[in-house]
Parts: structure tokens; C-alpha cells; sequence
């Protein structure tokens, strides 16, 4: 079928009004066609419609229903797109084709607030792969609109903010309406269930494994409200919230430890939150610390592209003493990058950071600003180092495993259940 | 006590909310038949409630059993107040009345109310057991089978088709008022759907109790209507075609016992009345007939003389005799003696078929149509029979089947009508009328009773109950002329009833054709075709003074003669433009409104290779006339030109220049002469050769004298050809295309449109009228493009002209896929075929009538058992032309093609497969929460409702129909008080249309059908009031509900079945 141009959606707010008001009355689209000659004939269309036995379903005007235009903007669209030019089709048989389809959605919508019920419903025949595709276009959103939603709470609240995201994005208000009301009728749904989110998302609302991770992860962010608009954020993609999301649920939930608590997938296990707090000691005891620096760079050096930087911020990562000097005044304004030169950008360090993140996890506050404190404590200042992906990867690695070889420490599980994850997280975020 | 009726109302699902403050509801179910009612328990809070329950036994008469619906009401239970009702369901239990239909109905129904529409479903379960031998009940018919299809349903034979069988009640309408009543509309909606309902089991019944009295056992081309007549009340009426069939239960079976008659058939015993008409001297008035010919005025020279004398043949005289193949002189005279002893006997020959068993058809004579206007409140008054000044009026026979007044005047009016339609078909030398059908159209309390059909002889094998040797009939059937007799024409030619021009047959060069020919019926399979068909339409309005009473009917029937004419000049032109000599399917439809009457004829358009070459349109100018205005008129006549050229390459219509050795050379009557002259010929150059006589101008010659003509010249030109893709035709299959794919979509679309001018003339009135109809055309070439190539199939236009200045235009169809390259390929090769075929049989010399007198008439015409085998067990809605080819497998692409068609075939088996089971796995276990739970239920599993195809056809593309379940014939009324809210009109219609697919797909799947066919909406009846916020329809949807099975399952059954089973099911599939 045909497909809209690309940017359609920025185009529209260019075409002139009074082409989409011509189109809006079919009376006077037909006019031409029919009454020419003879002053007075005009004939106004009072229904229309088509109903086939299997309902037909037009993609390109199911997209453009779901990003929220109007008939007239619709028809609009088409006509842009070349269709009439394709078919030999008026714009008053364009005009109802677009109206017949909106109807049809219209009357689908109720039904695809709970998927399941369009599947057993009887009014209307669609084939099963016409139905998938139905339901997985309705929970589709934009990247743009869920950067703007995740994490923040689904309620009448945010709704209001609804129209301020429409101005931002340039998405519909209605389309923003759709895709709100999804998040929130899937969160309502799922919010209290026992069993794998992933799974009661899939069950309750048949989406693809993708779709289904995808709501897994906008749940489980707005259970937890966690920041995610702050400016220094704003590089980050949904997608990459979205695999941080996944692991933590796989590791950091309820449901990782026990598979038949309620909320088990939503929640952040409580438990593992507080015990988090032994963790502390890597950095408190000075020993330890030294030790698991000298594990580290000693695994490290020749392989590391960046080691000397690693290795000055390991070494003076004893949260007990102020910044060494000689790493302040080695720090230079972030712009002499190409030299290599040590960058501390926050009398902080890496592993102080890390450990620091995860101590601080008993408050609900902290928890929110989890991404917040990972980009400000890892992300920035490996990224003003200039280390390369790779480099970031070895040292979280041997960062992780070295722990294992530190005879004194004796939280060895709990550190794998928070640096596994923190590690696939950390890599994900990592990037410009 | 001859039956038990068994229910079991087994869970609900879906259902409204009815307690807002739990958000759930407390339902039990009400189990009503006759007067007898059951109840289940109530299930508290609960939207999904599973009630199981036991079984509710009713006793009753078998005759109850036909009339009464099964009523099934859902309530939501309520201590401190009235329980409010949900909606119902009503079930038709007639499929479980006769055995080879359904024997158990079970599955989930749409709860419908009339305000609400559909409120989810209830599963249940209904069984009947019959006690006694019912046909020895006189008052039930039970047992006998209702088809809509028309023609012979696919798995069954016909041993015997005794006729035309009709029968109406009439009651009072509880709600024909329905905003100004006090009662609530709902009320008398609801009412209104029990009565009628009930009314047409009461029909089924009576129309039953006729089949049997005639040793029939079943009824073909059902139709059956409703004319909501307002205060003088509702009449529900139903024509069919009684017949005596035979169940094939296996190809095989059916080899040798092609001929066997039923032996328990004993001769029937009619009361008829022989001649009831006798000085039936045709049509003398246009007002109330006619009979398709050129002339609005034509002089009947010939009237009929032979009936008379014919009637006095006692029908056992000629039994089994007769070919149709012969028609020499003595022969069409005896073949007409048996026809009219097999027919006349019945007060009606008239049959409701439009497709035939092979050799039922001998000759087709032309339409014939009559109509009647009549004025409602004069109900009670049977002087009034004939009230219209200028017709004549009949005496009329004593019909003595009610008791009541109504109905006798209401058959009164419908056997005055059939009357005249007999005497029409006298006049075309024919002694049957079979594609009929009778329509109404109200507008207060005027009624116009309309009737149609095709004129035609028959072979009288099939409708007498005679013994016939099949061994004979191979040879006779190889003498047959090939797909060109029923063209033949069954008048005296030197007797015509109306002017007409006759050439030698183009086919078999032996008997006389007409130039053009117009049938009801569908184009006969075995009919040799040039090129591909198309949808050809006719469109008119006329305005027409507001009148009250007998003013009021004056007026009409003053203006339906001019309407009949100038459609029929209309559709003329358009076949000449199409470059086509013949129509199939016709229905004109005339439609009465307050100020105004539309008239709209829809055909098929074929060019029949044994009719010659049309010739072209000639348009002449006034005169004098000046330099312009001779310019304007040639450059018209150049337009024309170009049109018939650009259409005959359009629809591919080439016919093979005929060489002058097999032509001979037959000599031309006088009066045909010119008409030969230019069949042989380009149309185009030849214009200048017409012959100009009185008779045939109108149909060739376009005088431009006023600006009215100037405006019909270039509305014939605003018709736009299909787009590249789409073929589109109002019969059952499309000549010229026959690779159907799988791939059907049926759909209804429905327009209103407002007519917003006060000054309103007849030309921008039609110019309106048209551009509705094209742009609804257009609409739905738009909407299936995704389809093409494709046709638009039995493209059904219904009009009605609900109130002033508004238009309704309601169109049924189904758009069918097909595959382009290997449709072109078997046409080409079947035209070849069937041409060396004809001009083989026109060297042999004229052998017929002797063999017939040598004979004593044994056999007539029958195909031979193994064809006959073919086109019925194998899906006989496949073309001709396709089985020609399929025999024939002599080249290695025809292998190739098909190997491949094979593989495809099979890969949609494995498809439906997945559909399959997961029917089977939705009965065993009704979704429940618990489901959900199921982790490893895979997302988007597939749809736990069963696929139910419609099609407004008679078989199923690429499918072969195992099973007749039953008849579907259900009404529904749906109305809304909140009209903005639910969309605007559209809105509303949309939903409702789209909630009576859904129930007769339920329906139809209850009965463990997955296809309707021969499906047809045959009212939808819309009102509105938006200044009132409301609005109400009313539905009536019938067809028959059928097992199918894909071809290419059956395939993989045959292969490991013997060889011979494969022989005779497998080369009229393969090529599908």
C-alpha cells in the first residue's frame, strides 16, 4: 500500500486551513462531481458506510488514526502521499474511506483496551495476524513521548502535563492521550499480579515479547518513579532505561528471589536494598580497598588503554580522606582531553561511587535517583577520560570478579546480585 | 406430542455491567418456548457467570416446532426491583427438524437487545427428538429442506422439480409508528422481532405442507420477504421452487443412479385449474408488464394460439420423450407439448431457479415482467382489485388457502400479477418462467407489486416423475449444439411477438437467434463466451406530485410505462457501448417515494458468440440543422465510437471472424436482411447501414432533439470503466474469468444522501441518482484494491427512498480474487475448443427429428452420467470453460501449472489447519480467568472464534460444500435514542451491520457450518429523526448456513482413496 512521506507528521501543521475545511464536507466534495450544471442541485451525503464480512483493515490509515489526526488531516495526508495519483480515486471517495476506517477504529478501541476481548469477541471477522498487528500498533509509542512519561507517576497529575509534552514532541494531544492511557491501563493491570511481568503483560494485553518488555520496563520505572528527565540524562534512549529495567527485574526484584510473591517483578526486593549497606566496608576498610585496587591493576595493566587513569582514580578512592591533591590540581578544565590526563571532575571515584550508589538504596529518594547518581559518579567521569567502551568493559569486569579473590569480604553474593547488574547497566548507559 | 425439544444454557461471557456499584452482574437466563417457560439459577456477580445448566425438556407439536422460535432471554437479577432484562437471543430450530442438516446446535450466541445491540454472548446447547413419522402430521411439514440457494444445491440431485410453490400471512404490525407511540419502542421492537419470527416459521410451514401435497421434498430459491404495509399491517411472504432431491452421498454412489427415480414418487395430485386465463392476450397496456423487446408499443400479432389446444395433452402422453437438441419444426412442437403437459398442469410454471441441471433449459425467449400498483388501505376492499383506470382487470380465482380476508386479497393481487407474467411468456412462445422473482416497493399507502423473470422452454425430463434409460443419453447429449441452444429462439419466427431481428445462429449455424437477448437468469455454464462480462446499470429518476389515495397510484402507474421504456433503452445503449449483445441476471427495481420514483436495472453484460455482432450507436441530429451543430453531433458520434472500441479491448471481446465455408449460406428472410448485412461486419462503419424501420430505433438510433437526449447521449459517456484489476458482474460467476482464488470478501455499504433543492427537475434528479450509484461503485473498487485482480460478484443494488429527498442505495456483493495469467489461458482454450466443435456439428447433416420419431422418446437430453458427475459433485459454480480444460490435460504447462496450484493448495491446508483446532479447542473449554495464568500460552494466540465466510454466491471459491445445514433466515431490529452518541447515523448503521454478521456467523456456527451462501440482505429499512436524537433500523438477512471443505483437503483425502474416486472428484479441482 502506499506509505505516507516521510515527516508527515511535522507537514501537517504546514498545510493551509482552508484545504483540510474543503475537505470536511463531503457535500462539498461531491458537489463537482455531480452537479456541475443546473443551479440549486447539491446533494449531501447523510450516511456512508461500508461493513465487510471481514473487516478490513487499512494500515496506513490505522497509523494515522493512531498518531491522532483528524479525518480531515488524514484525508489531508493521503492525498499528499499520492494516492489519488495511484488509484484514480476522488478526493470524496478518499474522504469516505478515511471516515468508514475511523469508525472501524473507533468502534475496535474499546475492544483493544483489553486485547484479549478482541480475540474472542464476534462483531467483527479479523484474521489473527490482522488482530496482532492491530494490538501491537495501539501499545506502539513513541520514543519521544515515553522519554517524557517514564518514571514519572501515572496519574490525573501527569495527564494535565499531557498538553506541554504534545507542544514539546510535536506528537498529537490525542496520540499523547493513547499512549498515556496505555501505560497507565497496563500498570493498573499488571501492578499487583503475581508472576513475571513480562509475562502478565503478554497474557493480559497479547503484545509481541518486545512490546511486552518494553511496558515490563515502563511499569516497573513508574513503580518506582525513577528520574529519568534531568538534563544530564536527556542523552539516554528509552531502549537503554529499558535494558536497565530488564536486569534489574531480573536480579533486583522480589521475583528474582521468589517466584510466587505478588508484585514480585514491580518491587525492588527491600531486603537485598538494606543488606546493600554491607557493602560499604569495600571502601570503609582501607585494606580491603587497597587490596581490591592492587587486584584490579594488576589484572589490568598492559590491557587498558586508559589504565593510568583508572588506576589514579582507584587509588584514591578513600571516602574517609578529602581528595588527595595531587589529583585535584592534576585536574585540568574538561577541554584538554587529547592528552590523557587524569579528569576528576567531582572529589569522588569510581569505586567510592559505585559502592556509594548501592549503600544509598535504603531511601526511596535514592532509589529514584539511581540513573542520576550512576551517570554523575561512572558514567561523566569515564566519559571525560575519554575511555573507550572496551576499557570501561575490562575494568567493571575485573572491578566485579576481583572481589572474589578479597579474603575479608564476606558479602560475595550480594556484591554479584548488585555489580552484575549494575555492570550490565553501567555498559549500557556508557556512550555519548 | 411428536417432539422433544432439549435445552441447555451452559455459560454467559462478556457480559454488560448491570450493578453499578459492584461493576458486575447477578444473571439468570429465561428458556421460553410456546408458552412454556424454564429458568436457571441466577449467578451471583459475575460478568463470565457458568450456569450448566440441566437439560429444559419441552413437549410440543411438531408443528410448533416449526413456527416457534426458541426465545432465550438473559436478566440481570434484581431483589428490591424488576429484573432487568439483557437482551435475547432467538434460535431458529427448524436445521434440527430434518435429518442430513444439523442434528445438534451448540455454541455461543450474541446476546442482542434492540437499544444496546449485541451485550455478550451465552453458550448454549439445543437437541430435538422426534417421536413419530411427521410426515403423517398433515399440519407440519418437518422433513422438508429449505434452500436460498438457487439453483440444484451442490451436494444433492434433483429427480424431480415440480414447481413453483408461494405462500404469504399477514398480521398486524405491532409497531409501524414506532417515535409516536406511547408504548416504548423497545417494547413493540421487541415484539415485532417474536411476531415475525413467528411469522415465518408459520410461512416455512404452510410453504412445506405444499412441497409435500406435490411429493416434493424440498424447496429451492427460497425467498422469502416482508413488506411493512404500516396500518393496513405486515405480510410476510415467500416464493420457491418445490423439488424432489436426491442427497449424493458420495461421488461414486451417484454413478448408476443418475436416472434411478424415487420410487415411492406417485404422480401428483393437482386440483389445477387448467386455464385459468384463457383469453390471456399478453400485454395490452404498458402500465403493467413488460415484455422486454424494443418497442414500448409492439403489436402482438401472435398471441399465445397454441395454449389452448397444447392443454388438452394429459400430462402422462410424451412421458421422457424429447431432445433438446432437435429443433427442427416437429420436434420444438412436440417439445413443446411435453413442456406445457409437464408445466401448465400447475397454475404456475415459474421457477425461482436462475441456474439449471445440465439440459433443464432448452430455450430462453426473453424477460418478462408485469407490475402492479395498489393502495394499501383499500385492504379490506376486494373490488378494489384493479383499481388502476387502464389495466384490465382479471377475474379472480377462488385461492382458498386462508381464512382471513388479508391474505386473499394480498394473493389476489400476487396471482394477477403471475397471470400476466404467464401470458407474457405465452406470448414468447414458452410455457415456463424460471428466474422469477416478485418485489415490493411501499411508500404510505401505495404498493407497487412488482414480478420478473425469464420466458423459456424446458426440458420436461426433469419435471415429471418419468423413467428415463441413462444408456441413451450419452448419445443424444453428443448431438447437442454446443452451448449456443438456449439462445435459440422458442417463437414462430414468422409470429414474432414483437419485432425483433433474427440471424442463423453464429454458433451452430442451424436455428435462429435474436440480435440481443435478456434474461434473470444466470449465464448458463455450458454458454459459449467472446471475451469477459461486466455490470451494466440503468438509472433513473422521475419527479413525481405529492398526491394522496388513488391520485397518488393514478400518478405512479401513469409514469411506469416511461420508466420501464426508458430503462430499457438504457440498459440497450449501454450493451451497444459495451460492444455486448447479451444481459444475464436483470433486476429492475422500481422504487416509489413521496415525490419522486427511481428506477435502477442491474445485468451482466456478455457477448454470446452464437448472437452476432452488435452494432454500434447511431446518433442522428435534428433537422435542418447548421455547420455546429453537425460538428457537435459528429463529434459525439466519434466519442461513441471510441467508447465501443476502448470497451471491447477493455473486456477482451474479439470474436473469431467467421469464414464463409462454415457459415454456408443461409438466405435471408427479407425483413432480416439488413441486420445480417452489418452482424458481419464492423460495427462502427456499418451505423449508416441500420435499418431505420419504427421497431428497432430506439434501440440503435440516438435522435438528439432536445437537450433531455443531448443529456442521456453524455450520461451514457460518464460511466467509468472499472480501474485496471476490477471486474464486476451481478451473477454468480464472471464469463471470462475462472481461477478463483481462495480469497473472498462479502460486505454491505450502504449511502443516504440528501437532495438539498426545492427546484428540483428530472434531469439533475438523474444526474444526482447516477453519480450516487457511480461514486458508490468507485468507493468500493477504492476500498478492495488491495484485492485485484478481482471481481465484484452478484453486485446486488437495492434503492429506497425513505422520506422526502432522500436516497438509500444499499449494495451486497462479494469480491473474489482470481489469478490473472491462468484465467486468460483457459478461456482461449475452451472458445477454441467449443468453436471446432460447432462448426464440426454444422457439416453433419440434420439428423434430429428423425432419430426423435424412431425413438419413441426415451431420452432427452441429459448429459452424460460422467459429466453430470463432474459439475455436480465438483464445485458446479466453476465455469465451464474451466472443467473443459481440466479434462483435457494433453500439454506438459497444463501439468506444470497445475503441480504448482497443487503446492500451493497445500500450504492452505496447513493454514486452516490452525483455524481448525482451535474451533474445536474454544467448545471444549469457554474462556475463563483461569487462563490467563497459563504462562505458556503463546501471545496473540490465535483467535479462539471460528472463520464463517459469506458470500452472496452459491459455492465457495476453491471449496467444496459438503453439507446444507439449513436455512438462515433471521430479522432484527435495532434502534437508538441517543443517535449523536453512538456516532451519528453512520455510526449507528455501521455498528448494527456489523452486529448482523456477527450473529449470523454465531448462528451459523452453532449449527457446525463455517460458511453462509447464497446470502442476501433483503431489507434494511432506516429511519431517522436526529431532531429527536433517534433512529431505528430493521434487517432481514437470509442464506444458507453449509459445511465447506477446502478442495485441497479433499485432494489429500482422494489420493488415498481408489483411483476411481480420484478420477471423478480430482479434474475439477485441480485447476482451482
Amino acid at each position: 500500500g502506499p506509505s505516507l512521506a516521510p515527516g508527515a507528521r511535522s507537514e501537517i501543521s504546514a498545510l493551509p486551513e482552508v484545504a483540510l475545511r474543503l475537505l470536511a464536507r463531503p457535500g462539498a466534495v461531491l458537489a463537482p462531481a455531480l452537479g456541475e450544471r443546473g443551479p440549486g442541485i447539491a446533494m449531501t451525503s447523510e450516511l456512508d458506510i461500508f461493513v465487510g464480512n471481514t473487516t478490513l483493515i487499512d494500515e496506513d490509515v490505522y497509523r494515522l488514526w493512531l498518531d491522532g489526526y483528524s479525518v480531515n488531516d488524514a484525508v489531508a495526508l493521503r492525498v499528499r502521499s499520492g494516492i489519488l495519483e495511484q488509484t484514480g480515486a476522488t478526493a470524496g471517495v478518499l474522504q469516505s474511506d478515511t471516515m468508514d476506517h475511523y469508525r472501524t477504529f473507533h468502534m475496535l478501541e474499546r475492544l483493544l483496551h483489553a486485547p484479549p476481548k478482541l480475540l474472542h469477541q464476534l462483531i467483527f471477522q479479523i484474521p489473527p495476524s490482522r488482530q496482532a498487528l492491530l494490538i501491537e500498533r495501539y501499545y506502539t509509542f513513541d520514543e519521544a513521548f515515553v522519554r517524557e512519561v517514564l518514571g514519572k507517576k501515572l496519574s490525573k497529575g501527569t495527564k494535565k502535563d499531557l498538553d506541554d509534552i504534545s507542544a514539546k514532541t510535536g506528537i498529537t494531544l490525542k496520540s499523547c492521550r493513547r499512549q498515556f492511557d496505555n501505560f497507565k491501563r497496563v500498570f493498573k493491570v499488571v501492578e499487583e499480579m503475581r508472576g513475571s511481568l513480562v509475562d502478565n503483560i503478554q497474557q493480559h494485553f497479547l503484545l509481541s515479547d518486545r512490546l511486552a518488555r518494553d511496558y515490563a520496563a515502563i511499569v516497573f520505572f513508574a513503580n518506582n518513579r525513577f528520574e529519568t528527565g534531568k538534563k544530564k540524562l536527556q542523552y539516554l534512549s528509552f531502549g537503554d532505561f529499558a535494558f536497565c529495567a530488564e536486569l534489574m527485574i531480573q536480579n533486583w526484584t522480589l521475583g528474582a528471589v521468589d517466584s510466587q510473591m505478588d508484585d514480585m517483578d514491580v518491587d525492588l526486593d527491600k531486603e537485598f536494598l538494606q543488606d546493600l549497606k554491607e557493602l560499604k566496608v569495600l571502601v570503609a576498610d582501607k585494606d580491603l580497598l587497597d587490596l581490591h585496587k592492587s587486584l584490579v591493576c594488576t589484572a589490568l595493566r598492559g590491557k587498558l588503554g586508559v589504565f593510568s587513569e583508572m588506576e589514579t582514580n582507584f587509588k584514591v578512592c578513600d571516602p574517609v580522606q578529602a581528595l588527595p591533591p595531587k589529583v585535584l590540581s592534576a585536574q585540568p578544565p574538561a577541554s584538554g582531553a587529547e592528552d590523557r590526563t587524569p579528569k576528576i571532575p567531582a572529589p569522588q571515584n569510581l569505586s567510592r561511587g559505585l559502592v556509594n550508589v548501592a549503600a544509598k538504596l535504603t531511601h526511596n529518594k535514592d532509589v529514584r535517583d539511581l540513573f542520576v547518581d550512576l551517570v554523575e559518579k561512572f558514567v561523566e567521569p569515564c566519559r571525560s577520560d575519554h575511555w573507550p567502551l572496551n576499557d570501561v568493559r575490562l575494568f567493571l569486569n575485573q572491578y566485579s570478579a576481583s572481589v572474589h579473590s578479597l579474603d575479608g569480604f564476606r558479602h560475595q553474593t550480594l556484591w554479584d546480585r548488585y555489580m552484575g547488574t549494575l555492570r550490565g547497566c553501567l555498559l549500557r548507559l556508557y556512550h555519548d | 406430542m411428536p417432539g422433544k425439544l432439549k435445552v441447555k444454557i451452559v455459560a454467559g461471557r462478556h457480559l454488560p455491567v448491570m450493578d453499578r456499584a459492584s461493576d458486575l452482574t447477578d444473571a439468570f437466563v429465561e428458556v421460553k418456548f410456546g408458552n412454556t417457560t424454564f429458568k436457571t439459577d441466577v449467578y451471583l456477580k459475575s460478568l463470565n457467570p457458568q450456569w450448566n445448566s440441566e437439560w429444559f425438556k419441552f413437549e410440543v407439536d411438531d408443528e410448533d416446532l416449526q413456527d416457534e422460535p426458541l426465545q432465550i432471554t438473559v436478566l440481570d437479577h434484581d431483589t428490591y426491583s424488576a429484573n432487568d432484562a439483557i437482551g435475547k437471543v432467538y434460535i431458529d430450530i427448524d436445521p434440527l427438524l430434518y435429518s442430513e442438516a444439523a442434528t445438534v446446535i451448540s455454541g455461543w450466541f450474541p446476546i442482542y437487545d434492540t437499544i444496546h445491540g449485541i451485550r455478550g454472548e451465552i453458550n448454549v446447547v439445543v437437541k430435538v427428538d422426534l417421536f413419530n413419522d411427521l410426515n403423517r402430521f398433515r399440519q407440519s411439514s418437518c422433513g422438508v429442506k429449505f434452500f436460498c440457494t438457487t439453483s440444484i444445491p451442490k451436494c444433492y440431485r434433483a429427480v424431480v422439480i415440480h414447481g413453483f410453490v408461494e405462500e404469504l400471512v399477514v398480521n398486524e404490525d405491532p409497531e409501524y409508528q414506532w417515535i409516536d407511540r406511547i408504548r416504548t419502542p423497545r417494547a413493540s421492537n421487541e415484539a415485532r422481532q417474536r411476531l415475525i419470527s413467528l411469522m415465518s416459521g408459520e410461512l416455512q410451514r404452510k410453504i412445506g405442507l405444499k412441497v409435500l401435497e406435490m411429493r416434493g421434498n424440498a424447496v429451492v430459491g427460497y425467498l422469502q420477504c416482508f413488506d411493512l404495509e404500516g396500518e393496513s399491517g405486515l405480510v410476510v411472504r415467500a416464493i420457491g421452487t418445490a423439488c424432489t432431491l436426491d442427497k449424493l452421498s458420495s461421488p461414486a454412489a451417484f454413478l448408476p443412479a443418475c436416472n434411478s427415480p424415487s420410487k415411492e414418487m406417485k404422480e401428483i395430485p393437482f386440483n389445477e385449474d387448467p386455464n385459468p386465463n384463457p383469453h390471456s392476450s399478453g400485454p395490452s397496456t404498458p402500465l403493467k408488464n413488460q415484455t422486454y423487446s424494443f418497442s414500448p408499443s409492439k403489436s402482438y400479432s401472435r398471441q399465445s394460439s397454441s395454449s389452448d389446444t397444447d392443454l388438452s395433452l394429459t400430462p402422462k402422453t410424451g412421458m421422457g420423450s424429447g431432445s433438446a437438441g432437435k429443433e427442427g419444426g416437429p420436434f420444438k412442437a412436440l417439445l413443446r407439448q411435453q413442456t406445457q403437459s409437464a408445466l401448465e398442469q400447475r397454475e404456475f410454471p415459474f421457477l425461482t431457479l436462475t441456474a439449471f441441471p445440465p439440459g433443464l433449459l432448452v430455450h430462453v425467449g426473453g424477460v418478462v415482467s408485469a407490475r402492479s400498483v395498489k393502495l394499501l388501505d383499500r385492504i379490506h376492499n376486494p373490488a378494489f382489485v384493479g383499481i388502476m383506470g387502464n389495466t384490465r382487470s382479471y377475474k379472480l380465482l377462488d385461492w382458498n388457502s386462508f381464512n382471513s380476508d388479508e391474505p386473499e386479497t394480498r394473493d389476489a393481487w400476487w396471482a394477477e400479477i403471475r397471470q400476466e407474467i404467464k401470458s407474457h411468456a405465452k406470448a414468447l412462445g414458452c410455457h415456463a418462467v424460471v428466474g422469477y422473482s416478485e418485489s415490493t416497493s411501499i411508500c404510505e399507502e401505495v404498493c407497487i407489486l412488482s414480478a420478473s423473470g425469464t420466458a423459456a422452454v424446458l426440458n420436461p425430463r426433469f419435471l415429471q416423475e418419468g423413467t428415463v434409460e441413462g444408456s441413451l443419453e450419452q448419445r443424444i447429449e453428443e448431438n447437442l449444439p454446443v452451448g449456443c441452444g438456449f439462445c435459440h429462439i422458442p417463437y414462430d419466427e414468422l409470429n414474432m411477438p414483437f419485432p425483433a431481428h433474427l440471424t442463423y445462429c453464429y454458433n451452430c449455424r442451424k436455428q435462429k437467434v435474436p440480435d440481443v437477448l435478456f434474461t434473470t437468469i444466470d449465464l448458463p455454464t455450458d454458454a459459449v463466451v467472446v471475451g469477459k462480462g461486466c455490470l451494466i446499470q440503468a438509472r433513473l429518476c422521475r419527479l413525481k406530485k405529492k398526491a394522496q389515495a388513488e391520485a397518488n397510484a393514478t400518478a405512479i402507474s401513469n409514469l411506469l410505462p416511461f420508466m420501464e421504456y426508458e430503462v430499457h433503452t438504457q440498459l440497450m445503449n449501454k450493451l451497444k457501448l459495451k460492444g455486448m449483445n447479451a444481459l444475464f441476471g436483470l433486476r429492475i427495481q422500481i422504487t416509489v417515494g413521496e415525490n419522486m420514483l427511481t428506477g435502477l436495472a442491474s445485468a451482466t453484460g456478455v457477448y454470446l458468440a452464437a448472437l452476432p455482432t452488435p452494432g454500434g450507436i447511431q446518433i442522428a441530429g435534428k433537422t435542418p440543422s447548421d455547420g455546429s451543430y453537425e460538428q457537435h453531433i459528429s463529434h459525439m458520434q466519434k466519442r461513441i465510437n471510441d467508447t465501443i472500441a476502448k470497451n471491447k479491448e477493455l473486456y477482451e471481446i474479439n470474436p473469431p471472424e467467421v469464414s464463409e465455408e462454415i457459415i454456408g449460406s443461409p438466405i435471408p428472410e427479407p425483413r432480416q436482411r439488413s441486420r445480417l448485412l452489418r452482424s458481419q461486419s464492423e460495427s462502427s462503419d456499418e451505423v449508416t447501414e441500420l435499418d431505420l424501420s419504427h421497431g428497432k430505433k430506439d434501440a440503435f438510433v440516438l435522435e438528439i432533439d432536445d437537450t433531455d437526449a443531448v443529456e442521456d447521449v453524455h450520461s451514457l459517456l460518464t460511466d467509468v470503466p472499472p480501474p485496471s484489476g476490477f471486474y464486476s458482474c451481478n451473477t454468480e460467476i464472471m464469463p471470462g474469468i475462472n481461477n478463483w482464488t481462495s480469497e473472498i470478501q462479502m460486505f454491505t455499504s450502504v449511502r443516504v444522501v440528501r437532495l438539498s433543492s426545492l427546484n428540483l427537475t428530472n434531469q439533475a434528479l438523474n444526474k444526482n441518482f447516477n453519480g450516487l450509484c457511480e461514486n458508490l461503485l468507485k468507493s468500493l473498487y477504492f476500498k478492495l484494491r488491495s484485492m485485484t485482480p478481482c471481481c465484484l460478484c452478484h453486485v446486488n443494488f437495492t434503492v429506497s427512498l425513505p422520506e422526502d429527498e432522500l436516497i438509500q442505495v444499499t449494495v451486497t456483493a462479494v469480491a473474489i480474487t482470481f489469478d490473472k495469467n491462468q484465467a486468460l489461458q483457459t478461456t482461449k482454450a475452451h472458445v477454441e475448443k467449443t468453436l471446432q466443435r460447432a462448426s464440426a456439428d454444422s457439416e453433419e447433416p440434420l439428423q434430429f427429428p428423425l432419430e426423435l420419431c424412431s425413438d419413441s422418446m426415451p431420452a432427452p437430453a441429459f448429459p452424460a452420467a460422467k459429466e453430470h458427475l463432474e459439475s455436480t459433485s465438483s464445485n458446479s459454480g466453476t465455469p465451464a470453460a474451466q472443467r473443459a480444460t481440466s479434462v483435457d490435460y494433453s500439454s506438459f504447462a497444463d501439468r506444470c501449472s497445475s503441480w504448482i496450484e497443487l503446492i500451493k493448495l497445500k500450504a492452505q491446508t496447513i493454514r486452516r489447519g490452525s483455524i481448525k483446532t482451535t474451533v474445536t479447542v474454544e467448545k471444549a473449554s469457554p474462556m475463563s480467568d483461569g487462563n490467563f495464568r497459563n504462562r505458556s500460552a503463546p501471545p496473540c494466540a490465535s483467535s479462539t472464534v471460528g472463520v464463517v465466510k459469506m458470500t452472496p454466491l452459491s459455492f465457495i471459491p476453491g471449496a467444496k460444500i459438503t453439507k446444507y445445514l439449513g436455512i438462515i433466515n433471521m430479522f432484527f431490529i435495532r434502534e437508538t435514542t441517543s443517535l449523536r452518541e453512538e456516532g451519528g447515523v453512520s455510526g449507528f448503521l455501521h455498528a448494527f451491520i456489523a452486529e448482523v454478521f456477527a450473529m449470523v456467523r454465531a448462528h451459523v456456527a452453532a449449527l457446525g457450518g463455517n460458511a453462509v451462501v447464497s446470502y442476501i440482505m433483503k431489507q434494511c429499512v432506516f429511519m431517522e429523526n436526529p431532531s429527536k436524537n433517534q433512529a431505528q433500523c430493521l434487517i432481514n438477512v437470509s442464506g444458507d448456513a453449509v459445511v465447506f471443505v477446502r478442495e485441497s483437503d479433499l485432494e489429500a483425502m482422494s489420493t488415498q482413496q481408489p483411483a476411481v474416486n480420484c478420477q471423478t472428484s480430482c479434474p475439477g479441482e485441480v485447476t482451482t
